[in-house]
């Protein structure tokens, strides 16, 4: 064994988060218990339609490896998912397909919005792209970048972990979240 | 139904055909394409197309930018080798204002646009490899294409959408450490194919599940119009690179790998012959250039930005510098078409040029678009898992198919 | 070089092939060839909007000629040239002799039908789709002349000159100074 010098990198378990604790026992809030949960188990859905996609795919493989945050397992399935990433041109007759793919999505979801296209249209001004998906979902992270890195996309990610450990409880049902989901026209 | 009938086979003129809905935005087609397909059972009967999910305008909006400016939009054409559109791009501006470049820098042009066609077949072999369900290769190979991004962005500063080189040449010249870049992928890479056609070509599951899928015949491939490897997997040795040499391909010894029935395993192994002919290419191209000297772009001065000294110095500099940046360059009215052999084939833009800033009227001959309209009759009559998989051997990219 | 000598070099390479293909057209098809020119190294054949389909079939299936690839097909505008506002470029290849021409056939706006030659090389269902699509130019014959690339129920022509390429709804650009 000895002889097989293996380097170790640091590694860093989930934080506990604040509590009481004693022989035996550790107080928390549930709701803390579920974020930190959730947070490194999401499971996104990757709504992959151009260039941004292919970074995607850069960043799933092994050189970048979206599974050390959580993340490995994709959920092609929307009923599934937590976190719908959306990368690349959404051109208006893409868009009530999206919109469609949000509303199969079960509470809580959250939406990462990558790359210039999806978050304003980008370079795209033009009669048939949708000058940005915050015109029919609501958007929690944006991602700039055309396309963005690799880094830049998992940065985005850990900016969705934060959302998902310190998000409350009763956010989902709170009269604010169904003003803002009826915004966009969502029941 | 009486208790009689259950178990007994339907006559043929009862037959019930179910109808299903694969896409746009299904986990198994690599980009966003709908096919309703009339299936009975699992096999494929009739499918209907419909494209246009990521129709972004490009041939409109070339029409409202200074030819400089034209060249991003190429790049999201087929962005798995973004710095082929582009180049192909520069020469049919090239060609309308009648410029030459100097062997350098056309070298220098093809050992780029080669590196870019191993970055686009490494996407498409390996995502034939997970759609037959091994995930293994694609986490391989695709640190290669890693590698291969780490020497775009030496030289122009970014990874997939590159908007390399401008009309004329390139932008500035390439580093040392594009150079050692380049040499470290040329030695290194043929180990990395070399694991990646272990892991797949004689793999007998790989190849039972390929041979035979999706066949495309010789007579198929020329009525729908097909070029580049879906036409060579056919079995016709059709290559723009040798027809139309462009760039100084015509220097270059590289042969041409031809399938012989046009399945998907043709097509996989006609792309992985490219990779191994475009590294020879690259070395071919490496042994001739002088690295040392500081040419990098021909004499365009309406294109090619001064230097930042002379711009501060010379009148004629900072005037074409302000032209350049304002994209006000005066070219001949004209009508060009240039193409070059892209990732998926022949790559051509029909350029109208009235004299203006902006080209009156551009037209992309793209690939994609052109043999994706076979894929209906492709699949006629065979299994959906095959049809998936002819899909992702096709290389459809939605990127250039929408444009 | 400058781009006089560089397209006059070009313009003489496809000379010969400009008077081979201009001749056997005038034989056959006599008045329905309107113009002739070469742009760059493109011999440009202007044919009558009636007689494009046996054109183009001469085109293919004659053995010496023999362009048997069609290279691509699009629409034109221009909406400055009275009584010819609208056109379509063919594109076609010989690849045996690696020879290529482009053949141009222009007709009104208010009459923006041609036939089809779908029958000719099923490759051209898609182009001609597109063509409807971006310019709504109607195929006769056509077998299923649809929008391919917008959506189905928009009620304009988007390539035409006159529509703008921006979208309608974007309010945070100010183009009262600059334009978009």
């Amino acid at each position: 064994m000895s002889e097989l010098e293996v380097k170790r990198t640091k590694l860093e378990m989930a934080k506990m988060p604040e509590g009481m604790e004693g022989p035996g026992f550790f107080v928390t809030s549930l709701e803390k218990v579920v974020g930190m949960a959730r947070k490194n188990s999401i499971w996104p859905l990757p709504f992959a339609t151009s260039c941004c996609g292919i970074e995607f795919m850069a960043t799933m493989a092994s050189h970048y490896d979206l599974g050390r945050f959580g993340s490995e397992r994709l959920s092609f399935s929307p009923r599934q998912a937590d976190l719908l990433m959306v990368m690349g041109t959404i051109a208006k007759k893409m868009g009530p397909v999206l919109k469609q793919v949000y509303e199969q999505m079960a509470e809580p979801r959250w939406v990462l919005s990558v790359g210039a296209c999806a978050s304003s249209g980008g370079i795209f001004d033009t009669y048939s792209v949708l000058q940005g998906i915050d015109r029919i979902i609501p958007v929690d992270v944006y991602v700039p970048g055309c396309p963005p890195r690799p880094e830049q996309i998992l940065d985005g990610v850990l900016k969705i972990q934060e959302l998902v450990e310190n998000e409350s409880f009763r956010r989902r049902d709170s009269p604010e979240y169904k003003a803002l989901l009826n915004s966009y026209g969502i029941e | 139904m009486s208790n009689h009938d259950i178990g007994k086979l339907a006559e043929p003129e009862e037959k019930v055909y179910t109808t299903l809905n694969l896409g746009p935005t299904h986990p198994a087609t690599h980009g966003i394409f709908q096919n309703v397909l009339k299936m009975d059972g699992e096999i494929i009967v009739e499918a209907e197309p419909t494209i246009g999910y990521i129709h972004r305008a490009f041939e409109k909006l070339a029409e409202r930018r200074p030819y400089n400016q034209v060249t991003p939009i190429t790049d999201r054409l087929n962005y798995c080798s973004s710095p082929i559109n582009n180049m192909g791009w520069h020469m049919t501006v090239e060609k309308l204002i009648g410029a030459e470049l100097p062997k350098r820098v056309e070298y220098m042009r093809v050992v780029v646009m080669e590196l870019a066609r191993i970055a686009d077949h490494i996407i498409c072999n390996s995502v034939i490899g997970v759609d037959t369900g091994a995930m293994t290769g694609f986490l391989y190979i695709f640190q290669w294409r890693e590698k291969i991004y780490d020497i775009y962005e030496q030289i122009c500063g970014a990874r997939l959408t590159t908007n390399i080189g401008r009309i004329g040449g390139f932008e500035r010249n390439f580093s040392d450490k594009v150079w050692s870049l380049i040499d470290d992928f040329v030695r290194d890479f043929p180990k990395g194919l070399t694991e990646f056609s272990n892991l797949l070509e004689r793999n007998r599951i790989f190849m039972d599940r390929t041979i035979n899928a999706g066949p495309v015949s010789q007579k198929m491939a020329l009525e729908y119009s097909f070029t580049g490897p879906n036409l060579r997997a056919a079995g016709i040795d059709h290559d723009v690179r040798v027809m139309n040499p462009y760039s100084s391909y015509q220097d270059f010894d590289f042969t041409i790998p031809i399938g012989t029935q046009g399945d998907v395993y043709d097509r996989f192994m006609v792309r992985q012959q490219e990779m191994w002919e475009s590294l020879s290419i690259i070395k071919q191209a490496l042994k001739n250039i002088d690295r040392k000297s500081p040419v990098f772009s021909g004499d365009v001065p309406e294109f090619v930005l001064p230097e930042k000294a002379e711009v501060y110095n010379n009148m004629e500099a900072l005037i074409y510098h302000f032209k350049i940046v304002m994209g006000e360059t005066e070219v001949p009215a004209g009508e060009v078409y240039h193409s070059v052999e892209g990732g998926n084939g022949e790559l051509g833009y029909y350029l109208i040029s009235d004299g203006g800033r902006t080209p009156y009227r551009l037209h992309m001959r793209r690939p994609c678009f052109i043999y994706y309209q076979a894929y209906p009759e492709i699949i006629k009559g065979s299994m959906l898992s095959d049809a998936i998989l002819t899909m992702s051997s096709m290389n459809v990219i939605a990127g250039e198919l929408d444009a | 070089m400058n781009t006089a000598q560089h397209v006059q070099a070009l313009n003489q390479q496809a000379q010969p092939l400009h008077d081979t293909v201009l001749a056997r057209l005038t034989e056959k098809f006599g008045d329905a060839v309107l113009g002739s020119r070469i742009d760059y190294d493109f011999p440009v054949f202007e044919i009558k909007r009636e007689a494009i389909c046996d054109v183009l079939k001469f085109l293919k299936d004659d053995e010496q000629l023999n362009f048997h690839f069609l290279t691509t097909a699009c629409g034109l505008h221009f909406p400055d040239h009275h009584g010819r506002e609208m056109g379509m470029m063919y594109q076609l290849h010989n690849w045996p002799a690696n020879t290529r021409i482009r053949i141009l056939v222009h007709f009104p706006d208010q009459d923006a039908v041609m036939p089809t030659i779908t029958t000719i090389w099923p490759a051209a269902n898609w182009m001609e789709r597109e063509a409807y699509d971006f310019f709504g130019i109607i195929f006769k014959g056509h077998p299923n002349l649809k929008r391919i690339l917008n959506m189905e129920d928009i009620t304009f022509f988007p390539l035409r000159k006159e529509f703008p390429l921006e979208d309608p709804t974007r309010e945070d650009k100010d183009d009262t100074m600059f334009g978009r």
